[in-house]
């Protein structure tokens, strides 16, 4: 950490093998999977050296071993929400399929005809279409709050959405597209006040802001692992224990039930009651590790490094003539979408990936939010832990270089 | 490889004021391309009487590479037969992905290399789909009873 509570990045860079492995690789694409540090990379290899056996099966020592290095990542994940039990904690592969259990298991099961599931405009693929699912199976209706001219949530216009039969709010915490970062604290209350159940997708969220589920006050909260730095393959979903408890199993078969005869089945309780079979131990102990390493860099650090660097980023690509940032409402945090005037994103994308820089080009898996703001695409910039002021400009450079080409 | 083997100052061109470019009022065929990974969106129609492309135009959004391969397959189609258009797409189809170029008549070898500045795509796999967006379009809207059709990259 550096004297203004900020990180250095240069030797958190020296965390990530990845760019020993490709001098000067500018990595602006966290926002879609993070790198790895050396500390998940030797985790997940030294648990598959040292420690590995499938769990909660085997009588034998190693087995007991694997299992609770598993529970202790749940613990670890318990932590760094700070959810009250760590029994709150499922894991799952990713946030898509955390949102899709809800949908499923808690959704199916207490959604009626004509209940109504509010969503936003700012959303993620993986916000909408569930949810879409689940209102053409149960005749729900699925409202979406629009967002303001500035890409910002509007709240007066959510919460004017609120109706009777408003059952379910789901938001993401930080917008994968534009960098908005949405009042999920705000919008409990307004949950709260209405008796519907917020969920939070916290995918951008989790591995840059200190995230407390009990201050947010929200039901359920999902992010997955491959952002926080962490293996591909694990995810997590927090919900409050009286709804897992309330809550069908989403998959069924082994390692999730107490008892099977071929007439009845008795379910485990929560949370292996939503772990059906064999899930991916290693990614689970590897995401394990990569929140120790979060945590180990300081959660405030690494948010005010974002912060700061966001804060760079946007004064130097509105300096640029030809370039217009995409708006992200009143706090944009770790995600730079921009526009330059007379490329296309994805000829901008090659022209920068030439030059060594690594962006994401197109729709961000945000089709309606893009046709909101009357774009196809946009080139999107996001941030890490082990990113600073050199790779702004680098992309600045890049961009005048793209600009110099097509010009 | 250079990055201007890729954008060559012909694709720069076509890209930034590409020919044909609008739509026909009455075309006999017409289809849309969609590749989803960039979001780009084309129309191409087309004018068919008897077995010739009597004209040919496009319309919508795209990269540069994308408009400048439609533009291109524009100039080239325009009074070609439906079995011309079919052997250009072959060929232009093998030097993109660098496979075996299939045997091409004689009097198209002109306009088969007219389309060579856009092979410069080769060595961008994900760009490829940019370049052969347009002419997928073409064989969606030439095929029987397709009417309005739409054909994604992916």
């Amino acid at each position: 950490m550096t004297g203004n509570g900020r990180l250095d990045a240069r030797e958190v860079r020296r965390d990530f093998p990845i760019f020993e492995n490709n001098p000067g690789l500018v990595f602006l694409d966290s926002g879609a999977s993070a790198q790895k540090p050396r500390q998940v990379i030797d985790a997940v290899a030294e648990f598959y050296r040292r420690d590995y056996a499938n769990i909660h099966r085997g009588v034998y020592r190693l087995s007991a071993r694997s299992t609770e290095l598993y529970e202790a990542a749940r613990e670890t994940v318990r932590r760094f929400l700070n959810a009250p039990d760590a029994r709150e904690i499922v894991f799952v592969r990713n946030a898509t399929e955390a949102i899709n259990l809800v949908a499923a298991a808690w959704g199916a099961t207490f959604l009626r005809s004509g209940d109504e599931i509010l969503i936003t405009e700012l959303e993620h693929h993986a916000n909408i279409v569930p949810w879409q699912m689940l209102r053409d199976r149960l005749g729900c209706r699925l409202v979406v709050a629009p967002i303001d001219e500035t890409g910002g949530l509007d709240l007066a216009a959510l919460e004017a959405r609120i109706g009777p039969r408003t059952r379910l709010i789901a938001v993401t915490h930080l917008a994968n597209a534009i960098g908005t970062l949405v009042p999920v604290e705000s919008i409990a209350r307004l949950a709260r006040k209405a008796g519907a159940k917020l969920l939070v997708d916290g995918s951008q969220a989790a591995p840059r802001l200190p995230v407390d589920v009990q201050a947010i006050g929200c039901d359920f909260y999902v992010f997955t692992g491959h952002k926080t730095y962490g293996p591909t393959g694990a995810g997590v979903l927090w919900a409050r224990r009286e709804l897992l408890e309330s809550m069908p199993p989403y998959q069924t078969g082994g390692d999730m039930i107490l008892e099977v005869t071929f007439e009845k089945t008795t379910f485990q309780e929560p949370p292996a009651r939503f772990e059906a079979g064999t899930p991916d131990i290693a990614a689970v102990v590897g995401l394990a590790r990569a929140l120790e390493y979060i945590e180990s860099l300081g959660r405030s650090a690494v948010l005010a490094h974002e912060e700061a660097l966001t804060g760079y980023g946007v004064d130097r690509l509105s300096s640029m003539p030809g370039v217009r940032l995409v708006g992200a409402g009143q706090r944009r945090l770790a995600i730079l979408s921009f526009e330059v005037e007379g490329i296309h994103p994805h000829d901008l994308a090659t022209v920068l990936d030439r030059n060594g820089v690594a962006v994401r080009a197109g729709h961000h898996c945000a089709q309606p939010l893009m046709e909101k703001l009357g774009l196809a695409a946009t080139t999107r910039a996001s941030l890490g832990v082990y990113n600073d002021e050199s790779d702004i400009d680098a992309l600045g450079a890049a961009i005048r270089d793209a600009q110099r080409m097509f010009g | 490889m250079d990055l201007r083997d890729l954008y060559q100052d012909i694709i720069l061109d076509h890209g930034r004021h590409p020919r044909n470019f609008g739509k026909l009022e009455h075309p006999s065929h017409f289809a849309h391309g969609h590749n989803p990974l960039c979001g780009d969106k084309i129309t191409v129609y087309l004018t068919v009487a008897g077995d010739r492309i009597e004209d040919v135009k496009f319309e919508g959004r795209g990269c540069a590479i994308s408009t400048a391969s439609s533009s291109l397959m524009t100039e080239v189609l325009k009074g070609k037969t439906i079995a011309d258009a079919n052997q250009l797409f072959r060929s232009f189809h093998a030097k993109v992905t660098g496979g075996a170029a299939p045997p091409l008549s004689e009097a198209l070898e002109e306009d088969a290399d007219r389309l060579d500045p856009l092979t410069g795509v080769k060595a961008y796999p994900v760009r490829v789909k940019c370049a052969t967006l347009p002419w997928h379009a073409v064989q969606a809207a030439l095929e029987e009873g397709a009417v309005g059709k739409t054909v994604k990259t992916e």
